[in-house]
């Protein structure tokens, strides 16, 4: 009986070191892996922003670690003599995503609210509509519009530029933000309304400082994609009102087959930084939003 | 939501004897309010109005316009000609690679022509779509996969795999082209002396190798928002029943998360399909890494009506895919993210 029970203890206890050695090397392989996808997210970013600070001469240097460091390369991506214009690349940029991003976001809230709240015919119809409009293709709208845009002289102006990017910004706004009405808590409106207030004063004065926040993601979302929008912007823009995205594509040198690749390097730090800062700040609520709709 | 106040949307059940909320909305208040469909007509109208200028006109014209003659100086008699109706032709011509002839009619295009790139340009769309999806899904499910566990430093992960995600797709192919330079960091790393972009393969290798890198995260973390959907306790259960790690994941986490992977799938797919920024830049579509989005835009400064055509082909390929996806492959997006509340059906 003793015997049978000092046994059963060992057993016990093997089994339990082997599981708990199976733990370890499970959590040993969770970070041998999490390395891996570290490194494969980060390498290339980094070697963009390391090439930013090396001096032009040791353009080709691979040494890892950053080496010649300068800051030559960004007055390079802002100087103007060879015809860039990454300054002013920048300033449209940022004028063209916040017009964008507002316009979309005034229009785009109300269909939201409908959407995630009201019940009504077609409602499917709709939603297929808008998410219709997110995967359309950009050239299947360029055509008609480098035409339109031709004839009615609008080419190379702000607005060419903008009313094709609501295009996909504002389905893209539209879905975000109805994922995230969804979840919202609704009870809080009906409360609103039995003290009396109306539908549009509930909205406004209850759902709309609760939505805040969802709001501000899906700005942050449809800012990034205004902001990273190349091919319309490539067609329709002119050296004047060009996004930084084409200003990059197109940075030239001193000599013409000799392309500066730490300056471009150095202009595409500075044009990723602030997404990324504002990415890793706002990293969950982002998250939500990309997901948003794709599960529920 | 326990108590549904208001009219939640009660799709399925109509039959089951659930009394389906009817009650109008404001109720014992202002008489005035308008009814859900009003409501939701005058709150939808701004978009749908907005859209219907900014994409339906465009397409509309497009069709318009790809029923139409390019102007342009008549090859038969060396006069400009202002278009008319062309029917069909500007379709003919790309699908059959036929291009207008000097005698008049029209002849097989002469290689290096964009009118004989269509076929090439789409087998190497589809090449791009299929491989980048591909990889995409196998890389992104294992990325979601390690994201799903706990360990230390798990958010630090997530926020890494926002980077390559949050850079601009014109920058990735900046960069991209930068580490494929002949005397770039990816030769050094492999020791190798590739003309990355100079020959067809390598390029093409290149530009699937910067997409996967520049994608790969959205991709993870639909798939990573799909395995959080599943309770722990299915997996304690399972692995009390004695399934072993890979009867887990294939009788458990791929049907449960299958929903999420095939909307990403097709998310991806979609995008795929209209490939641009990245080959544009980065290899500038030389070395059959044309992509059809790329031979619009090629076709666009040489006839807008014939482009036309072309964008529209293009369309309508991306709509039949789409249409694969969500009849055949129960990618069901709509209903996904259309589902009001989060009660089952």
């Amino acid at each position: 009986m003793t015997a049978a029970t000092t046994e059963l203890r060992a057993q016990q206890d093997r089994g339990r070191k082997a599981a708990q050695n199976r733990e370890k090397w499970a959590q040993g392989r969770t970070y041998i892996s999490a390395a891996v996808v570290l490194i494969w997210c980060l390498a290339p970013a980094y070697w963009m922003v390391v090439t930013a600070f090396r001096d032009v001469g040791f353009t080709y240097d691979t040494s890892i670690l950053p080496t010649h460091v300068t800051l030559d390369n960004f007055n390079t991506a802002f100087d103007t003599s060879f015809g860039n214009r990454f300054g002013q690349a920048l300033l449209n940029s940022v004028f063209i995503g916040g017009v964008v991003t507002l316009v979309s976001l005034v229009i785009g809230v109300f269909a939201a609210y409908a959407l995630a709240r009201l019940n009504f015919k077609f409602k499917y119809l709709v939603l297929g509509f808008i998410l219709g409009a997110s995967m359309f293709p950009g050239v299947a709208l360029i055509t008609p519009l480098f035409q339109l845009f031709t004839n009615i002289g609008w080419m190379g102006t702000y607005q060419a530029l903008i009313i094709p990017n609501i295009s996909f910004v504002l389905p893209l706004t539209v879905y975000t933000m109805t994922s995230f009405f969804r979840e919202m808590p609704w009870e809080l409106e009906e409360s609103a309304r039995v003290d009396g207030c109306t539908q549009g004063q509930a909205f406004r004065k209850v759902i709309m400082p609760l939505a805040a926040p969802a709001i501000f993601t899906t700005a942050i979302l449809a800012f990034i994609s205004s902001w990273n929008e190349f091919l319309i912007a490539s067609q329709l823009s002119s050296d004047a009102t060009q996004p930084v995205t084409v200003a990059i594509a197109n940075f030239a040198g001193a000599q013409p087959n000799q392309i500066p690749y730490t300056a471009i390097m150095a202009a595409g730090t500075i044009v990723t930084i602030p997404l990324v800062i504002l990415v890793l700040v706002f990293q969950r609520k982002i998250v939500a939003g990309l997901t948003a709709g794709a599960v529920k | 939501m326990a108590t549904e106040l208001g009219p939640t949307p009660v799709k399925a059940p109509a039959s089951g004897g659930t009394p389906v909320h009817h009650a109008p909305k404001g109720v014992g208040e202002d008489n005035k309010i308008l009814s859900q469909g009003k409501w939701a007509a005058w709150l939808l109208a701004p978009t749908v109005i907005a859209l219907g200028i900014v994409i339906v006109y465009p397409i509309i014209s497009a069709i318009v316009m790809s029923f139409q003659k390019d102007a342009g100086l008549d090859p038969a008699t060396g006069l400009f000609t202002a278009g008319g109706s062309a029917g069909i032709q500007n379709y003919v011509n790309w699908l059959a690679q036929q291009c207008a002839a000097p005698a008049g009619g029209t002849v097989a295009c002469p290689p290096g022509t964009l009118g004989a790139q269509f076929w090439s340009a789409t087998t190497t769309t589809f090449f791009f779509t299929v491989v980048t999806v591909a990889f995409e899904t196998v890389l992104g499910f294992w990325m979601a996969m390690i994201m799903a566990r706990t360990f230390k430093g798990r958010s630090l992960v997530r926020a890494a795999v926002l980077v390559p995600w949050a850079i601009p797709t014109a920058v990735t192919a900046k960069l991209w082209f930068f580490i494929f330079a002949f005397e770039g960091i990816a030769n050094k790393l492999f020791n190798t002396s590739i003309l990355w972009t100079g020959s067809e393969w390598p390029a093409k290798w290149a530009v699937v190798i910067a997409d996967v890198w520049k994608t790969t995260p959205f991709m993870a973390l639909l798939i990573l928002a799909g395995l959080q959907m599943i309770p722990a306790e299915v997996y304690e259960a399972a692995k009390v029943d004695g399934a072993t790690a890979w009867q887990r994941f294939r009788m458990i986490t791929l049907p449960l998360v299958k929903p999420a992977l095939m909307v990403a799938i097709l998310f991806r797919t979609l995008d795929a399909l209209r490939m641009f920024d990245l080959p544009y830049i980065l290899t500038g579509g030389a070395n059959n890494t044309t992509t059809l989005s790329i031979l619009v835009i090629n076709q666009i400064r040489q006839g807008f009506n014939s482009a036309a055509a072309l964008s529209t082909i293009t369309f309508i390929i991306i709509f039949l895919v789409a249409f694969i996806f969500v009849r055949f492959l129960g990618a069901n997006v709509v209903e996904q993210s259309g589902a009001t509340g989060k009660g089952k059906k």
